[in-house]
């Protein structure tokens, strides 16, 4: 064993210092927050109550957040059912091309999704080219209001997220032994069983991360029903923002993302366990 | 055998066009003359021209481009430490940390930005350009642990024991051994941090004020309104910057297989 380094002492000092500063102590404080109690002029107050997590419960809130849960739930599997055929079929086509369209899904990945959301109002909206389009084929007879509705939240939802969902379950795909798959089939099993069995569980670290990704900031959001739901939708981050913004219930909000905290922590437990089962260890 | 070729080229082609439709709407209609977007009447540059008469956009662009240009370059070099630490060091708490960069990695932009915003006001830095750079460095910083970790994780550890047999000390190694091997993963980190820190709205929206404003900001509160040609232009742009982002980081995955 050799002397402790000032380099090896530095970096670890350093790594070390910006994790618990600015990432451990600030979520703390949203724990902490989230027991005290509200205060108008100095944000919250020194003294413990349970006020802010008995109100989630209040039928008006709850309200909100069991939308919100059942429409990220929605578009996460939708996401999913679309993705997982998708990034299947990639993994087939052969890799001179499909360099080429990996890319094509990385692109819209990295693009900034306010910017998407944006477009799809374009494409959306009453006097939009959709509208213009199926007024001009003679589906329709007037434009169909197709934005400021929950739908279009939904659609919203599940447009700026699709590249999330595909790119983790096309990694998964991609890692998949095929030899696995032909024992599967040597030994008598039908396509459906190869599928239930074989594929699908060799895949649940790809499907389970790529549902992480999709289903909080699916909740999260708060843009998306700003831009394509008018008032009539809100999620959970909506929510959240009006506490700290408008209400002025620091306390409350932090409840709530506390809530969504624990959301991500039990997600990310169960991706911990599916990769466990296969791989040993997350780290080497 | 055909038919499932013809369906699977299908269903690629059919996804494709629904993630790139609105974008490609959205870029023709930038050079479009009619002012709401209703109808085509003919090429213009006028909105790109309006852009660059505009000076508060402006002003948010120069601001967003500082913001991305150091919390980038300072996430990616303490993000390359981290790596390089979690990699060749052992010490107490070294996987919870690692577990905690997966976490804020994982965790929702919103939670991120409230805690944050608690945070520096109790400790009472006000908010603006100082919160907001914090904030991006530790929001890109575990893309970039993750990146260059996934390259480290790779190496032949013989080259690092070899150098250390002949002498080179703990900052040498890294200097001299191990940077010069990660480049492209440290680059492709960095390139994504800007990305990142250059596009973000929800954490940005907690941590900073009317006293910094910043492009994605800008847009939010413009688009919010509803369709305006400008914006169409200002996102073209954006996404222009982006495409070139995507193709350089391409290159560099690319280099680094062969």
């Amino acid at each position: 064993m050799r002397d402790k380094s000032l380099f090896r002492r530095l970096v670890i000092g350093v790594v070390f210092f910006w994790i618990t500063v600015f990432v451990f102590f600030p979520n703390l404080l949203v724990v902490i927050t989230s027991f005290l109690k509200r205060n108008p002029v100095r944000f919250v107050e020194a003294s413990f109550t349970l006020e802010s997590y008995r109100s989630l419960f209040e039928p008006v809130f709850f309200q909100i957040f069991i939308q919100s849960f059942k429409n990220a739930l929605v578009a996460t599997l939708v996401c999913l059912v679309i993705s997982y055929p998708f990034a299947y079929l990639l993994c087939r086509i052969r890799p001179s091309v499909r360099r080429y369209l990996l890319v094509l899904v990385i692109i819209p990945f990295w693009t900034s999704s306010l910017i998407r959301t944006y477009a799809l109002v374009i494409l959306l909206k009453g006097n939009g080219i959709l509208n213009t389009l199926l007024v001009a084929v003679g589906v329709i007879h007037q434009p169909l209001q197709i934005l400021y509705n929950e739908g279009a939240v939904f659609c919203g939802l599940v447009y700026t997220l699709l590249p999330f969902m595909i790119l983790p379950l096309y990694a998964a795909i991609e890692k998949l032994d095929p030899q696995l798959v032909e024992a599967a089939y040597d030994l008598g099993a039908g396509r459906l069983q190869v599928f239930a069995r074989v594929i699908l569980p060799l895949t649940l670290p790809g499907i389970i991360a790529g549902c992480i990704l999709v289903f909080l900031p699916a909740l999260g959001l708060f843009y998306i029903p700003d831009l394509l739901g008018g008032a009539k939708l809100m999620l959970l981050g909506n929510f959240i923002r009006d506490q700290f913004l408008t209400a002025r219930n620091w306390p409350f909000g932090a409840a709530a993302s506390v809530i969504l905290t624990a959301v991500m922590g039990i997600m990310l437990f169960a991706y911990y366990r599916s990769l466990k089962r296969f791989n040993g260890s997350v780290m080497e | 055998m055909t038919r499932s070729r013809f369906f699977s080229r299908f269903y690629l082609g059919f996804i494709f066009l629904f993630l790139y439709l609105p974008l490609l709407i959205l870029i023709v209609y930038s050079f479009n003359k009619s002012k709401y977007g209703t109808g085509w009447t003919g090429w213009t540059l006028h909105w790109y021209r309006s852009l660059w008469d505009n000076t508060l956009l402006l002003d948010a662009a120069v601001n967003s481009l500082i913001v991305a240009g150091i919390s980038s370059v300072a996430a990616t070099a303490i993000g390359t430490l981290a790596a390089v630490a979690f990699y060749r060091y052992r010490f107490i708490g070294r996987k919870v940390l690692y577990s905690l960069v997966y976490v804020v990695m994982m965790s929702p932009d919103i939670v991120m930005g409230i805690s944050l915003l608690i945070f520096f006001i109790l400790v009472g830095l006000p908010i603006g350009f100082r919160t907001l750079l914090l904030s991006h460095i530790t929001f890109c910083l575990p893309f970039v642990v993750v990146t260059v970790y996934a390259r480290i994780s790779g190496f032949d550890p013989r080259v690092i024991e070899a150098a250390r047999d002949l002498g080179a000390g703990e900052f040498q190694t890294f200097r001299y051994i191990l940077l010069p091997l990660l480049m492209p993963a440290v680059i492709s980190g960095w390139l994504l941090s800007f990305t990142l820190s250059l596009d973000d709205v929800i954490v940005s929206f907690f941590v900073t004020g009317p006293s910094f404003e910043i492009l994605p900001l800008k847009i939010y509160s413009m688009v919010r309104l509803g369709v305006k040609p400008e914006v169409n232009a200002l996102s073209t742009v954006l996404f222009g910057f982006t495409l070139i982002m995507v193709t350089l980081s391409q290159l560099l995955v690319k280099e680094k297989k062969r």
